[in-house]
């Protein structure tokens, strides 16, 4: 019997990074699947950051490939992969807190739009208030969009951090962390809203909430000490000895 | 265009339209200062792309007025160019250094950014004392006989004459205003605030940082040549004075008092201070002294300015 390889979107090889002699990844494989939900856990300091880092091109690999639709993207810089589709929000929210939520929204709206360099010194601002508009529509935050960011509650704040990248149109979106610090309202509505998202978006999450994780995740890598240490559907990875060992601590 | 863009673009076109009438009731010194005061607040008003919008902090902004300063007047002196074509090749002098240095002084950032620009500047400022035989050094060359006139409109137009400076200077001022309001005001401005406030984000919103970057230090760049080529010119001097670090510290200062990030903050701070230093120079030969008593009163007082401060209370829609 012929195995067929499921199709890839995202796929890295051997993937390493050290910071001075810290080997923070030591050589990763991973296959992302269109469409899946995959979680990446993992103890602190398990490499998971920086491994997502290299995939959205903010920290530079010292040995591997990352490749995108087969398309070899390691020396690709972070901007360009952000227009290919991979986008990353950061583990620690990251949002203009000075300026109106609009400007925060305005911002990749108007990056999607552009399209020659003229665009740059002029892009019709309908248009961009239309991107803005829908972009506020499906986090619910309509009547938000003269506020300063800052003024909004933290849990807002986090929709629309998210919101941001979402106004990208990414093919892969890379959440790092996007529930800590949220109440469980609000991760109830953070994890519709990631579900709802996900039937068109390829979604990594990392995350430390297994609750989180066993809810929404469809397979689940785990990492330790910059290595993958298992890989598999949640139940799998419940089930896994080394993984009680390592991560749940049993 | 938005009501909000509606309504700054009058406040600018009223604040431009006042400074044009007031040419008909200022006293002959003060016509002149006010001359003076609006080719110098066209270079605030560019260093304020990149100080105010950008968030870089240049110590070297001096080079760029002293390309137009030099590029401008050089031409006049030596080859008896005119007005018109040393205008021109003033500014492409300073859009050109501003995109050769911004591909190096730009892959810095914070205090470095600050050190390594005012490190270009000074070795700008050193050669034009250098090459002493061909610059004048820091005795300058005194333009005054060399420039011919300009003849418009059956008009012989002077450099000495009180109503030509006034109305170039008003010219240089409503240009550098026009494209920096422009700039800001387009998708590629919003992105420089973005930059200001947080570049990595920007970054990861999939904005080439770099790029946008030199396109403020450019445009910064031409501003200032453009003002210095027209200070040349009307005040028919040029001198290494006008590449040393007091004209880079100059705009850091004026753009600090009149508003940071305020589009017409500069013109207010240049005017101010030109004032300032005018008037307490004329009652004491200590007028350093006043001039730190007005910015230890303003940083109290009005810590973003005075344009600033406006913004703050009472236009909250102010570019």
């Amino acid at each position: 019997m012929v195995a067929v390889a499921p199709v890839t979107l995202l796929r890295t090889e051997g993937l390493r990074r050290a910071f001075g002699g810290l080997q923070a990844v030591r050589g990763v494989n991973l296959d992302l699947a269109p469409g899946e939900i995959r979680a990446i856990i993992g103890p602190n300091g398990a490499g998971k950051t920086t491994l997502v880092g290299m995939i959205s091109g903010r920290v530079a690999p010292s040995a591997g490939r990352v490749l995108f639709r087969g398309r070899d993207i390691t020396r690709l810089p972070a901007h360009d992969r952000v227009m290919l589709g991979i986008v990353y929000t950061f583990q620690i929210m990251s949002i203009y807190r000075a300026l109106p939520v609009f400007d925060n929204l305005a911002l990749p709206v108007q990056r999607r739009l552009m399209r020659t360099a003229l665009d740059r010194l002029a892009l019709d601002p309908r248009a961009v208030a239309r991107g803005v508009e829908a972009a506020l529509e499906r986090i619910g935050l309509q009547d938000a969009a003269a506020q300063p960011a800052g003024a909004l509650p933290y849990g807002h704040q986090r929709l629309l951090d998210i919101a941001m990248a979402l106004a990208l149109d990414p093919e892969i979106l890379i959440l790092d962390e996007p529930t800590q610090g949220l109440a469980p309202d609000e991760i109830a509505r953070l994890l519709g809203l990631i579900r709802h998202i996900a039937s068109g978006v390829t979604i990594v999450l990392i995350e430390h909430n297994m609750q989180v994780v066993l809810e929404v995740a469809q397979r689940v890598t785990v990492m330790d000490a910059g290595r993958v240490l298992a890989e598999g559907t949640p139940a799998e990875i419940e089930a896994n000895p080394d993984v009680q060992r390592v991560y749940l601590g049993q | 265009m938005t009501a909000r863009d509606r309504r700054a673009a009058w406040l600018h076109v009223a604040v431009l339209g006042g400074l044009l009438a007031l040419q008909a009731v200022l006293p002959p010194f003060h016509h002149t200062m006010v001359a003076r005061i609006m080719v110098l607040a066209a270079f605030a008003v560019g260093y304020n792309l990149l100080l105010g919008y950008t968030g870089l902090m240049s110590l070297g902004h001096a080079m760029f007025f002293a390309a137009g300063v030099y590029g401008a007047g050089l031409p006049v002196y030596y080859a008896g160019l005119g007005a018109g074509p040393a205008m021109a090749l003033g500014t492409l002098a300073g859009v050109v250094l501003a995109a050769l240095v911004g591909l190096l002084v730009l892959r810095t950032s914070g205090v470095a950014f600050l050190i390594v620009t005012m490190m270009f500047a000074q070795v700008f400022f050193l050669a034009a004392l250098y090459f002493n035989p061909i610059t004048g050094g820091d005795q300058g060359l005194v333009l005054t006989g060399r420039l011919p006139p300009v003849h418009l409109l059956g008009l012989e137009l002077t450099a000495a004459s009180p109503a030509v400076k006034y109305n170039v200077a008003w010219a240089v001022l409503a240009a550098g205003l026009l494209v920096a309001f422009g700039l800001v005001r387009s998708p590629a401005g919003r992105v420089l605030v973005a930059i200001r406030e947080n570049e990595e984000r920007t970054r990861m919103l999939g904005y080439n940082i770099f790029a946008y970057k030199w396109l403020a230090f450019v445009t910064a760049g031409g501003i200032a040549a453009l003002a210095g080529a027209a200070y040349a010119l009307l005040f028919s001097y040029v001198g290494a004075t006008f590449a040393s670090i007091l004209y880079s510290i100059y705009p850091l200062l004026w753009t600090l008092m009149g508003g940071v990030g305020t589009t017409l903050g500069p013109l207010v701070g240049t005017g101010v201070m030109t004032y300032v230093v005018d008037v307490a120079s004329g009652v004491t030969t200590s007028y350093l002294l006043v001039v730190g008593a007005v910015l230890v009163l303003l940083i109290m007082r009005l810590p973003a300015g005075v344009m600033g401060g406006v913004r703050h209370r009472w236009w909250r829609w102010l570019p």
